[in-house]
């Protein structure tokens, strides 16, 4: 009988196992670099990391960075393409959150109208692929914009056609610095000033209004600076071209796409998260809050909220974390990001499949884990203090 | 009788009644509650009608009343002095609509693959039928006959007559459904090893398993895709080169069984220490334990997440397009690029066309998972 068996026996049975895996591993890990060496001498195929300080020779249509086909390294180009996927992320993390609360909140509106609304977005939204979106609005809404002749301008100098949306880029004078310092000053002298009415009305009871001077601080003293330093910042207005739109900022349509097509895919998963972190605080506290005299826009904020985050904090990581790692569907549109520009045109050009994909994956990697720290550390510092 | 009337502080006639509260029942009663409760509430009901009035009758418009139902080419769907607007392209659908689901696979075989969806469609009922008959035969139909089956169906056989028909020439829904049933087949075996592997006492095997599903899980899946695509022809030696297709199938069970994986581990983890004890009372070993008491239970209450997790898994195959595969997204992609049906009009109605086949399954399997969690909802209060 099995169970008779003394101990020592059982622990072998699984020593072995290990060692089983171990081997087996072992074996096909050996065979994969026999097979690649020899695949890679056959194909005249370079290994290790030498390519990284070779020149690039091809153009990426946004550089955060300054960057040349002429001159710039793959190493450049790999930066570059960071960059552009950290910029696709972080804009596409704010905006769906923004929507992802908006919508989880709609949801739960007592008006039916907005809660079947809601519903409807975020079935329809979670139910279809992203690449498909992604294409749909690439493809079917952004180039069927108006061509460069029968561009839209708007009011202030944009201009928008399918090439993209040509922005004023804003030239920063001599003495910008000191608005930006007045900026910060004030900030933090509204904080202060929050902090010290709030500690007050803790010690009194007095309430002072506070949204009046905190206002004047953030805005009016920045913008006094600014009048006295002379209005130290002008607008260059894109110009229409014959051939091509100059100056101003460029916002690519692949970059416009994939905003768009992120956020509002990550903001119906975010939405659900956020109805099930308001429902899972119990129907008490809203009763209680109502019996304390709280209106309804207050308990949300005060009550509800700050209990729901606690159950919202996790799941919203493993969507922010999604959005990043759907960031890389830019291949299928053509955004320069790290997966385009690096896992795709610097691969093509090198042909070093292994360093390359490993190097890609890495970044990922390092991203995923960076994300789940930073997110980790917020979820402490908002779990319930028991006392 | 008449002092009372005199005392001041009495009233001198009865009370007039109190009009009734606002009827709650009835429709103008559900409208007030529902709609109107509040000057708040009417505001957002009218902000909600002008954007339905705005968006979505436009787009009901475009897509059914000013659509084009019938026609050989563009000039049907073109703007003419007949239709100044026109809609939605349906036209364009119905003359692609067999290449959207077999891809070039040749005319005169198609059959096969009506067989296999035939086959396929079987095995799924028998399997998502919580009260089917037989459903261990049906496990053993689904991850064993079927893959056998399918491959003799779809790929041939030529001892039985059945011609060879090569990987390059399958697309469209084929491809698709292929995609998503391996990714199913395997994963939720290959799953349920790594989930096992996962929760083992064996440093080694938690090692790998952890380590496998940690990565798989923090790398965005095109590069999962990328790597197999790519890195897999170098891994073996050159005249075992996998076909393209099977290339994006092994990236695809990789991914797929990570996750799987996460979600079988939930469902172990929703198994009391007891049933664990009571078992190892009974003097079953590990395997016994497992296969006859502990995954039973655990797949069980799992299920809705599995399913869920395959919602994913299926809308994940259209990344397949990204490595050159015909699946179904990629077919329409081709189609709209057909120079014979270039229109304005064209690459929306595409998309919406997908979207329809994407949302029907999706929508379909997110129904099932929600009935079986109610299911064992219920299961579980008697």
């Amino acid at each position: 009988m099995q169970q008779d068996l003394p101990r020592p026996t059982r622990r072998l049975g699984g020593v072995a196992i290990q060692i089983a895996i171990l081997l087996v591993i072992g074996v096909l890990a050996y065979g994969a670099i026999v097979n690649v060496t020899q695949n890679l001498a056959r194909a005249h195929i370079a290994s290790g990391f030498g390519f990284w300080n070779n020149t690039a020779g091809f153009d990426i249509s946004q550089t955060l960075i300054a960057y040349s086909a002429s001159t710039s390294t793959f190493g450049r180009a790999f930066w570059v393409g960071l960059l552009n996927t950290l910029l696709v992320a972080a804009i596409g993390i704010v905006l769906a959150t923004l929507l992802g609360f908006i919508v989880g909140v709609a949801r739960l509106s007592r008006n039916w109208l907005l809660a079947r609304l809601a519903g409807g977005y975020v079935e329809l939204v979670r139910n279809v692929p992203l690449l498909l979106q992604l294409l749909f609005w690439y493809n079917a809404v952004l180039k069927s914009l108006p061509l460069l002749r029968g561009s839209m301008t708007f009011p202030g100098g944009a201009i928008l056609n399918n090439r993209g949306l040509f922005l004023p880029r804003p030239e920063f004078g001599p003495y910008f610095t000191a608005v930006l310092i007045a900026l910060l000053a004030g900030i933090v002298a509204a904080i202060g000033l929050h902090h010290f009415a709030r500690r007050r009305r803790e010690r009194t009871g007095e309430e002072i209004p506070i949204a009046g001077p905190a206002m004047a601080l953030i805005v009016g003293l920045p913008l006094l600076v600014f009048m006295l330093a002379g209005s130290p910042l002008t607008f260059s207005v894109p110009q229409m071209g014959r051939f091509n739109v100059s100056g101003g900022i460029e916002i690519l349509p692949e970059f416009a796409a994939l905003v768009v097509a992120l956020s509002v895919y990550t903001a119906s998963f975010i939405a659900e998260v956020v109805r099930a972190g308001i429902l899972s605080v119990s129907g008490g506290q809203t009763e209680a809050a109502q019996a304390l005299g709280l209106r309804s826009r207050v308990t949300l904020r005060l009550v509800i909220f700050p209990q729901a985050m606690r159950v919202i904090i996790p799941p919203l990581t493993s969507q922010y974390l999604n959005l990043i790692k759907n960031s890389s569907l830019a291949v299928a549109i053509g955004y320069p990001d790290l997966v385009q520009v690096f896992a795709g045109t610097v691969l093509n050009i090198t042909g070093q499949a292994v360093e390359v994909i490993a190097l890609t994956m890495a970044v990922y990697l390092v991203i995923s884990l960076f994300t789940s720290l930073l997110m980790n550390l917020y979820a402490r510092t908002t779990a319930i203090v028991e006392r | 009788m008449s002092a009372i009337g005199d005392q001041g502080y009495l009233r001198a006639l009865p009370a007039e009644p109190l009009s009734p509260p606002p009827a709650r029942s009835g429709m103008f009663g559900w409208l007030r509650v529902n709609l109107f409760s509040s000057p708040a509430n009417v505001a957002l009901t009218l902000l909600c009608l002008l954007f339905i009035a705005l968006v979505v009758l436009p787009l009901v418009r475009f897509f059914l009343i000013d659509a084009v139902w019938s026609g050989t080419d563009r000039d049907a769907c073109l703007a003419s002095a007949a239709q100044p607007h026109p809609g939605a392209c349906w036209a364009f659908v119905r003359v692609w609509f067999s290449y959207f689901i077999y891809g070039f696979y040749p005319l005169g075989e198609r059959w096969r693959v009506d067989l296999f969806f035939l086959a396929l469609a079987f095995g799924v009922v028998w399997l998502s039928w919580l009260s089917a008959p037989r459903r261990a035969i049906g496990a053993v139909y689904f991850f064993v006959v079927l893959p056998v089956l399918s491959f003799v169906l779809l790929h041939g056989a030529p001892p039985i007559g059945l011609k060879i028909v090569s990987t390059s020439l399958w697309g469209g829904v084929l491809v698709t459904i292929v995609v998503a049933t391996i990714g199913i087949v395997v994963s939720l075996p290959l799953g349920i090893l790594l989930a096992l592997g996962r929760r083992s006492e064996l440093p080694v095997v938690k090692l790998v398993a952890v380590g496998f599903i940690e990565f798989v899980r923090g790398v965005p899946v095109i590069t999962v895709l990328f790597m197999a695509s790519v890195m897999l022809p170098l891994f073996v030696p050159e005249r075992l080169a996998p076909d393209k297709l099977v290339r994006a199938l092994i990236g695809v069970a990789l991914f797929a069984s990570a996750y799987m994986a996460e979600v079988v581990r939930g469902g172990l983890a929703a198994i009391p220490r007891g049933q664990y004890e009571a078992a190892r009372a009974l003097g079953l070993t590990y395997w016994p334990m497992m296969g006859l008491v502990v995954l039973p239970q655990a797949l069980r209450v799992t299920l809705p997440n599995i399913v869920n997790t395959f919602i994913g898994l299926f809308k994940d195959t259209t990344l397949v397009f990204v490595v050159g595969i015909f699946d179904f997204l990629r077919t329409i992609e081709a189609a709209r690029a057909d120079p014979a049906w270039a229109a304005p009009n064209i690459a929306v109605t595409g998309y919406v066309f997908a979207a329809l086949f994407y949302f029907a399954c999706c929508y379909g399997m997110s129904r099932y998972a929600r009935s079986v969690e109610t299911r064992l909802a219920r299961a579980g209060r008697q």
